[in-house]
């Protein structure tokens, strides 16, 4: 080893982490400056050690778990399915809705005065598989925010690790159903799913427990712009589409 | 033998015994909380973070290697949820100026005064330097320091957890320590 040892490797051989310990610890024997050094680092942190913890008592591990079990509770049950079960059959709708709509962005056909029957045909089918995957994903979206709207009532604490569990899984095929409906020139669709996108994100990475003051400003955020009003209406008029026969292409909706 | 009864109720909890996991949380409650104070310096935000970590660790128990120390992989979700609550605090600091902690006004709010060498000789004024030197550390400083100090985890490890390289891991922890040399400096003088 050249040299003393600085404050950075005496530290690191302290912690067994500095890669030649051995030449360090030679050199140790060796330099009174250096073992001085190495003395009054380990005196420090020793003080370190020193540092005022409130104790807990006997039945802390009981108080605790009084805490914790609550929010062990399986999730809340929408639509009679666990987040988990709900999030199989709306990724499938997703996968083909999205594959249904890439085919017909990549599908370049010759110019036709009027398409053939089964194009037209095909054009419908992939129109109602996203009319009514959205329809399904916005009436899910929709009770969601409807529970985080009437989360705590009034409680100073609120656990909201359900409906976060919830938001979480609603927010990947938002992302998808955002997209698709973007590609297919559905503007409207495409904007409320983006400001529900963004509340998702919130809800989804944000802390589970949430204070009487952060709920209140969760439930601001949902009405500003009147989110649950615009995913309601949006909703129910694709529900409409779906059940229309011949039923006209876009929504006139939300402004 | 505490490795083994940690062992049996994690295979219990995971096929859906909630008294094996009441027993790993009454087990390992104190420790969760004495990490989450010496982080979070905060008797309110440490029983926030004990809370939060075993939801998480119950969460993620499925990800949870059988191999594996239970101990050490739930302080590192602590770690992790106090270093979260640690990077809160700072953004609202930013915003609004932090009120003292009433349950430990001593963490945040020391008189900037210094000790007289009487004092200096007690071990509640150590203390005290220890946790306003603790208090005056970054977030990232804090929870590099106590991960390799407290809980013993490598520098590799505490960079995964943090999302460091290992340069910026050591770099971290040696700016801690530097600090808190110089916090404790006239204790080490007096004693000297």
């Amino acid at each position: 080893m050249n040299g003393h040892l600085t404050e950075e490797d005496l530290l690191l051989l302290h912690y067994g982490e500095l890669v030649d310990a051995e030449a360090a610890e030679r050199h140790l024997l060796a330099c009174d400056a250096c073992s001085a050094a190495r003395e009054a680092l380990l005196g420090d942190l020793a003080a370190l050690e020193n540092d005022a913890i409130p104790e807990r008592g006997d039945d802390y591990g009981a108080a605790v778990w009084a805490r914790v079990q609550p929010g062990l509770r399986p999730p809340t049950r929408l639509f009679g399915m666990t987040p988990r079960q709900f999030a199989m059959p709306a990724a499938m709708a997703a996968t083909i809705v999205l594959a249904f709509f890439v085919g017909r962005v990549t599908h370049v056909a010759p110019p036709s005065p009027t398409p053939p029957p089964q194009i037209v045909e095909r054009e419908v089918v992939r129109e109602r598989i996203l009319v009514v995957a959205v329809g399904d994903h916005l009436e899910k979206s929709r009770m969601v925010l409807v529970e985080l709207s009437h989360a705590g009532n009034g409680k100073r604490k609120v656990n909201i690790a359900a409906e976060q569990q919830w938001a979480e899984n609603l927010l990947a095929n938002n992302r998808l159903y955002r997209q698709t409906a973007v590609r297919a020139g559905e503007n409207k669709v495409a904007s409320v799913l983006d400001d529900l996108e963004r509340l998702l994100v919130e809800v989804a990475s944000g802390p589970s427990e949430l204070t009487a003051e952060e709920v209140a400003t969760l439930r601001k955020r949902i009405d500003s712009g009147g989110l649950l009003f615009k995913v309601k209406v949006l909703g129910s008029q694709l529900r409409g589409r779906e059940r229309a026969p011949g039923h006209d292409a876009s929504p006139k909706v939300i402004s | 033998m505490r490795m083994e009864d940690d062992a049996a109720d994690v295979t219990a909890a995971r096929g859906g015994d909630e008294d094996a996991y009441r027993r790993l949380v009454e087990r390992h409650s104190r420790n969760v909380f004495r990490l989450a104070y010496r982080m979070t310096r905060s008797e309110h935000d440490a029983e926030d973070v004990v809370q939060n970590a075993f939801i998480k660790a119950f969460r993620r128990l499925e990800h949870f290697e059988s191999r594996s120390n239970f101990g050490t992989w739930l302080h590192r979700i602590a770690a992790n949820c106090a270093y979260d609550v640690l990077r809160t605090q700072k953004r609202r600091q930013r915003e609004e100026p932090l009120e003292p902690d009433p349950a430990n006004p001593e963490a945040r709010a020391l008189p900037s005064l210094g000790p007289s060498p009487d004092r200096l000789a007690e071990s509640a004024d150590v203390r005290a330097r220890v946790a306003r030197a603790m208090s005056r550390l970054s977030p990232l400083e804090r929870s590099a320091f106590v991960m390799r100090h407290d809980q013993g985890l490598s520098i590799r490890e505490i960079g995964v957890a943090l999302g460091l390289d290992t340069s910026a891991t050591k770099h971290s922890i040696f700016r801690a320590v530097r600090k808190m040399r110089v916090a404790l400096e006239p204790v080490s003088e007096v004693a000297s």
